[in-house]
């Protein structure tokens, strides 16, 4: 993708997600306060998040891959299980893969 | 309004604000890693300054996603401030479209927890406002910082990087899934569907495509539920 269409990406996003955070403040409270909507908002997070867990861990150019990604991703999931903050979180994921890495490369 | 009070409430809006301020080394870094150079990181902090859209837009171009899947992520994952505006709107009750263009870009996940969770409404904008501006500070340096150091990276930095990302994610999703969370029990089996959607649609979809389409398909199969239960 070549800079100019980065930068697109980059402004666009960053307009759409200011409008939306406008938009709260402005709109009437009833538009949003429609239950289906509530609903909806309340669980696109958790889809869309499980959805780019599994895309970033698992994947590779539109085939499955498993690699040191994986084993990174259960060390977070066992650091997340006992309550360690996100920092070590990712610190641990990210020493995981390079220990893979380093064994298997 | 009693002192104590206003500077547990400074305390905590400021300590909230740092540890939020470090994930920025992380978005920093995969944001490079995704192909962004440090100043597209440093514009996505500045400008869309929304956490798990940034990633979201990168986690998308970094999978080899295409322009319009990343910007649909991270709108999707937009959307949630929307609703944290209207419901911060009345207590912030931002005089001016001046007063309200700047108040809107902080509304956030840690700057709607601070404001609601506080004992007043003076309390709860206090806490809006300096949630919002620590974090914001703290957020955009540790940007610059982690995109900077991830372009000194090698192999095996880079392994570890892309390790990093997902964590990442898996971080934020975390607290939904906890047991204690409202309605933990749906929230796990909505992730699981997306997790299983995107993955089964990967060999078949452009790079990016695959995680809209599986919010979509959880959004829709929610549907029947979601009457009964409002019923």
């Amino acid at each position: 993708m070549s800079t100019g269409t980065l930068w697109t990406v980059v402004l666009v996003g960053a307009a759409g997600c200011y409008l939306l955070k406008y938009a709260g403040l402005s709109v009437p409270a009833a538009w949003v306060q429609h239950p289906a909507v509530v609903r909806v908002v309340d669980f696109v997070p958790a889809a869309l998040l499980a959805a780019l867990v599994a895309v970033q861990a698992a994947t590779s150019e539109g085939a499955l891959v498993a690699d040191g990604r994986l084993v990174g991703l259960a060390v977070a999931a066992l650091a997340l299980a006992l309550r360690a903050p996100f920092i070590v979180v990712v610190l641990l994921a990210g020493g995981a893969g390079a220990l893979v890495h380093l064994l298997t490369g | 309004m009693p002192r104590s009070a206003r500077s547990a409430t400074l305390r905590d809006a400021v300590g909230l604000g740092v540890a939020v301020g470090l994930y920025g080394v992380a978005f920093g870094a995969a944001a490079v890693g995704a192909g962004l150079d440090a100043w597209q990181a440093l514009a996505m902090s500045l400008l869309m300054f929304t956490g798990a859209s940034q990633f979201a837009l990168v986690g998308v171009l970094g999978a080899g996603g295409g322009a319009l899947a990343a910007i649909g992520s991270a709108l999707l994952l937009g959307t949630r401030n929307t609703v944290y505006g209207v419901r911060l709107a009345p207590m912030l009750a931002p005089r001016g479209r001046l007063r309200r263009a700047g108040a809107a870009h902080w509304v956030i996940d840690e700057t709607t927890a601070m404001a609601v969770a506080a004992p007043d409404r003076e309390l709860g904008r206090l806490a809006f406002w300096v949630t919002g501006a620590t974090i914001y500070l703290g957020w955009n340096v540790t940007t610059l910082v982690g995109a900077l150091g991830a372009g000194a990276l090698g192999e095996t930095a880079q392994a570890a990087l892309d390790s990093v990302v997902p964590a990442a994610f898996l971080a934020l999703l975390w607290p939904r899934l906890r047991r204690g969370a409202p309605e933990a029990g749906v929230q796990r089996r909505v992730a699981l569907g997306g997790a299983v959607v995107a993955l089964a649609l990967t060999p078949f979809v452009p790079a990016g495509v695959q995680v809209v389409l599986a919010v979509v398909a959880v959004a829709l199969a929610g549907r029947p539920r979601t009457r009964a239960v409002t019923r």
